[in-house]
């Protein structure tokens, strides 16, 4: 009973389009930066050729955004991309896609 | 079940409520978004995301399916079709619960919150979306306006039939012939993309009809993007075939001949006019174009500095320094804009620090290309987004390598604007 009043209640909210809250709207945002070449959420077209994100270790992630950052990986995009992103943006962003699940190669 | 039954509920109130008129467009919407674009498409799509399918979402859009600007240039070098570069708007319906409304938007009432349709329907909208494009000022050049109606003198550079057609013309030109393409004064839609469609169309007369020309006639002082680039692909693939003629402003055209403001006239057998470029219309009777030929937004949500609750973006929209007309840019333009419009229907505090990327890449061959690249951040204090330090930049040199990356892009930034 409880459950079906709290089912209402959102109901009621959403059909007002107030305060149905949304998690971690920022860093989606953020990360969805990245997706016009490497695919909403990571997600990579099969043979674009791009990377696809998600799914990717927090550590290594990281480790390649800041060695584009700092030049030390070579690239004919992205170490010019990197540089736009603060050490902070770069751990939120690692983290993002680190959490998502790995799709199929 | 119930739960979804509850969802659906207001959904379904609208569409019973819109029966007595039109019965396939609601009465009215959360959000509604004007124009299928770049822009439109991802915000239409962002709204869904972002908010976990939970804000309705009503897309205004008239044509059949979505025909990308971006490689359509290939289209007229021969090397893709036009179906290549042709998206279906389907996913955004079956997967992602967009309502698409097959009409254009006749009126925007700002006031009463309200989009009429030219099929005679109208839509009440809490958010309102505008992604209308550029218009093209065929009336800045004398003659054609005539010249282009009658398919003499075409633009094709909003892509679709009218791309055929000057590939048609193309491939009609005899060998020895002159392809003259010209380029508005900056801003227009696609800084990068005349000088993209000078040197691809180069590499179709190489492979074709080689003793043929290709002139640009640039009312700008220089190419207005990638320049040293462009210029050495020109001279070193095309040597003898590619001539770039700055601050030549094209006032006028009259049967093959144009003519340049300062300058002498010039023939060629195969026109391609680009006319000076504004928002387009839809934006100026809504009254949204407040900054010249531009429309004026606050940068951290892209709502219009001239009505409340409406975001304009794309090309419509008056640039912030070092922002390109784009397509990627209009899709980066539609996430802050999708991300702001889902905090404020959801009461919660909009994103204080969003970000822009952009990567534009040019063929200069047919396996060939190049690139321009920049990230931009948001600056509270100025209400604008500014590169940010250090960051972007072009490529070293042509290369194969991009030509890749340029068609991996494309097939992502597709998926990402409407799969």
């Amino acid at each position: 009973m409880a459950r079906h009043a709290s089912i209402l209640l959102a109901g009621l909210m959403m059909a007002c389009g107030a305060h149905a809250q949304v998690a971690n709207l920022p860093t989606r945002s953020l990360a969805a930066t990245c997706a016009a070449c490497h695919g909403t959420d990571g997600r990579s077209v099969s043979g674009a050729g791009m990377v696809s994100l998600r799914g990717l270790d927090r550590t290594y992630l990281q480790a390649q955004l800041q060695a584009f950052r700092d030049g030390s990986r070579p690239a004919t995009v992205m170490h010019q991309i990197a540089k736009g992103y603060t050490p902070e943006q770069i751990d939120q962003l690692a983290g993002y896609f680190a959490a998502l699940p790995r799709v199929a190669p | 079940m119930k739960r979804r039954d509850l969802l659906l509920g207001s959904g379904a109130a609208l569409t019973l409520a819109a029966c007595g008129s039109t019965p396939s467009v609601p009465a009215r919407a959360q959000v509604v978004v004007v124009g299928g674009g770049y822009g439109g498409a991802t915000a239409a799509r962002y709204v869904r995301l972002l908010s976990d399918q939970k804000i309705d979402v009503v897309l205004v859009e008239p044509q059949e399916s979505f025909v990308s600007c971006p490689v359509s240039n290939l289209v007229l070098s021969g090397t893709r079709t036009l179906a290549d570069i042709t998206s279906s708007y389907d996913a955004l319906v079956s997967r992602h619960g967009v309502k698409w409304v097959r009409d254009s938007a006749s009126r925007l009432d700002t006031t009463t919150k309200t989009v009429s349709l030219a099929g005679g329907a109208s839509i009440r909208y809490d958010k309102l979306v505008v992604s209308p494009g550029v218009e093209l000022l065929f009336d800045e050049i004398a003659g054609l306006r005539a010249a282009h109606t009658s398919g003499q003198v075409l633009q094709a550079w909003k892509a679709g039939s009218e791309t055929l057609a000057l590939r048609r013309q193309l491939e009609a030109m005899a060998d020895g012939g002159v392809y003259a393409i010209s380029v508005p004064e900056a801003p227009y839609r696609c800084p990068p993309g005349p000088y993209e469609r000078a040197s691809v169309v180069a590499a179709y007369f190489q492979r074709a009809k080689p003793k043929s020309k290709v002139l640009i006639l640039d009312a700008n002082p220089d190419v207005t993007s990638k320049p040293a680039l462009f210029k050495k692909a020109w001279a070193e693939l095309y040597p003898g075939m590619v001539e770039f003629r700055p601050l030549h402003k094209v006032v006028a055209v009259e049967g093959q001949r144009i003519r340049i403001e300062v300058q002498d006239d010039v023939r060629a057998d195969v026109l391609n006019l680009l006319p000076p470029m504004r928002a387009n219309i839809i934006a100026a009777q809504a009254g949204l174009m407040n900054a010249g030929r531009w429309c004026k937004v606050h940068w951290q949500t892209l709502e219009s500095t001239a009505a409340k609750d409406v975001h304009v973006l794309g090309d419509a929209v008056l640039a912030a320094g070092g922002m390109p007309k784009s397509g990627h840019m209009a899709n980066a333009h539609a996430k802050v804009a999708a991300a702001a419009i889902v905090a404020q229907l959801s009461g919660q505090p909009v994103n204080a620090s969003p970000m822009l990327t952009n990567t534009c890449y040019s063929y200069v061959g047919d396996n060939s290309a190049i690139h321009v690249a920049s990230v931009h951040e948001y600056v509270a204090a100025e209400d604008t987004f500014k590169p940010v330090p250090g960051s972007g930049g072009v490529s070293a040199q042509r290369n194969e390598a991009e030509a890749a990356y340029a068609a991996g892009w494309a097939r992502n930034i597709w998926a990402d604007t409407l799969g």
